[in-house]
């Protein structure tokens, strides 16, 4: 899940300087269990403009703020509403993806921090960094790159103390949860391994996937 | 042929200090310690923003002891530069006549004084051995194109924590680094002799062959050995030394002198020393005086070391 965070409101009204309507879109997947997004929240944004002199005219509600068709479709309903600019409570995909569908300027509500894991409602936890080159086969199910502060994967550094990192003395050292892991399952010999250095070269972003083949 | 890498295939003790460039551009008291140093030690490993706080670069003191005639160790972290970047460090480096490195993952900028400063970390320790070892091999940088002349051939080396649970972890990225190039490996300050014993053991159990520098740490006081228990990860001062510098505060106290705790501390630094030689714990040692080098020399003769025999 895309782990958001509500932007400081000051900063989102000096983006609304001299709007009037506006509309709100917001997202029926991540930004609703992060409560940034769901329908609570557009409630409470369309109160808090009001009492600033801004009109909310139209919402929208998409399952997934971050595809593009549906967000086309949904936003078609309220085309002719008069908004003057879209304040998107989604992450930052949802907002460029509300941004390829309208001609008036979008402002993010969020920001968008993580790809996290729900560890229970309103508790969610960095799990993925999305390095395009999966290690977890040979790290007991534990991720390095993201929880380990410098992404090493050839083993811990020295600058551990009762198992804590030195980042931030209350995380787990990366390498001593996958130490622990790989013995309870047998496999500490995985550790041996040195990793390959596979470079950076196939991560230069943007990047993009196109599983529908040539066009006939 | 690396002054460092000449004393350990010869099986003399071998002893290197450390020094860190200043913060700023005045290299005078870095230049008297040399001085100092000069004849003394094997080499002298130049810290890389040590504990991510800002100096000089390594590179840029590494040269001036070079010129000083003191052969120095270019300390080398993945911290702040990628492998371009330490690659043309490197390059640069030997074309000074630097000869001695030694890898680093390096302290992550948040635990520094520079704390928004974006860490790179493009490879780690084994990962900075591995692509040096590559280039020694192939004449290649680091996107396989060939090097000018030839790639520069480096003594090269890396570090350990001895004391660290759970020890196999630690034991097994020796290997790694070992396996990647590192011909020689200085430790973290070690300050409890049975330890560093069972230390080597396990090593040499785990079949890793390579010379372990022990590194060696002079304390000045009581309070600076309870500040590193708390505050540097791999630590551990015994509590009869951490005592026996609290009785010798009291005693200069008592006697209105100075100095006592500091004159103790490297005292036992000496005491150490002789004993990790007299008893072959390890085949050489690594001191850092942390801002006091001239100490080194007073060190070295109180354990009887003398590296011009």
């Amino acid at each position: 899940m895309i782990i958001t965070q509500k932007k400081p409101i000051e900063e989102l009204m000096d983006m609304l300087e001299g709007v009037t309507k506006v509309a709100l879109v917001g997202c029926g997947n991540c930004a609703t269990a992060c409560q940034t997004g769901g329908e609570p929240e557009m409630q409470a944004m369309t109160e808090y403009l009001a009492t600033q002199g801004i009109e909310v005219v139209g919402t929208v509600y998409p399952d997934e703020c971050c595809h593009k068709l549906l967000v086309k479709r949904d936003l078609r309903a309220i085309k002719d509403t008069g908004y003057e600019a879209v304040i998107c409570m989604a992450c930052g995909d949802g907002t460029q993806t509300v941004a390829d569908n309208v001609n008036v300027p979008v402002y993010p509500a969020n920001n968008t921090l993580f790809l996290g894991q729900v560890e229970r409602v309103g508790m969610f936890n960095e799990y993925c960094k999305m390095c395009g080159d999966c290690v977890l086969g040979s790290t007991g199910g534990v991720c390095p790159i993201t929880k380990c502060a410098k992404s090493l994967v050839n083993g811990p550094c020295g600058g551990q103390k009762n198992g804590k990192c030195e980042v931030n003395p209350e995380n787990d050292c990366a390498w001593i949860l996958i130490y622990k892991r790989l013995e309870a399952t047998g496999q500490l010999d995985r550790l041996g391994k040195t990793r390959r250095d596979k470079g950076y070269a196939n991560v230069a972003y943007p990047r993009h996937i196109n599983l529908r083949g040539k066009k006939a | 042929m690396s002054l460092l890498q000449r004393a350990l295939e010869s099986g003399k003790f071998a002893v290197t200090a450390e020094m860190a460039p200043p913060k700023g551009c005045d290299f005078t008291e870095q230049l008297a310690s040399a001085k100092l140093l000069s004849g003394k030690v094997h080499g002298v490993n130049v810290t890389d923003m040590q504990s991510a706080c800002l100096k000089a670069s390594s590179l840029g003191l590494c040269i001036h002891l070079k010129q000083a005639g003191v052969e120095p160790i270019l300390q080398i972290t993945g911290r702040d530069r990628n492998r371009m970047a330490i690659m043309g460090d490197v390059l640069s480096a030997a074309s000074f006549g630097i000869d001695t490195m030694l890898a680093l993952t390096g302290d992550h900028p948040v635990v520094g004084d520079c704390k928004d400063t974006k860490p790179v970390y493009d490879l780690d320790s084994v990962g900075i051995l591995t692509m040096l070892s590559e280039m020694e091999a192939t004449g290649n940088d680091c996107g396989g194109n060939p090097l000018t002349g030839g790639a520069p051939v480096f003594f090269k080396g890396a570090s350990v924590t001895p004391v660290y649970e759970p020890r196999l972890l630690q034991i097994n990225k020796l290997r790694q680094k070992v396996e990647a190039g590192a011909k020689y490996i200085q430790t973290q300050g070690i300050f409890d002799l049975d330890e560093l014993k069972r230390f080597m053991d396990d090593v040499a159990a785990a079949g890793i062959n390579v010379p372990i520098m022990a590194g060696i740490i002079p304390l000045k006081a009581a309070g600076m050995a309870r500040f590193m228990n708390e505050n540097v990860p791999g630590i551990a001062v015994p509590q009869d030394m951490i005592d026996r510098l609290a009785a010798a505060a009291a005693e200069g106290k008592e006697k209105g002198v100075k100095g006592l705790p500091a004159k103790l501390g490297m005292e036992m630094a000496a005491e150490m020393i002789a004993k990790i030689r007299d008893e072959h714990l390890c085949p050489g040692v690594h001191i850092m005086a942390i801002g006091a080098e001239k100490n080194v020399p007073p060190i070295l003769e109180m354990a009887g070391v003398d590296i011009s025999k």
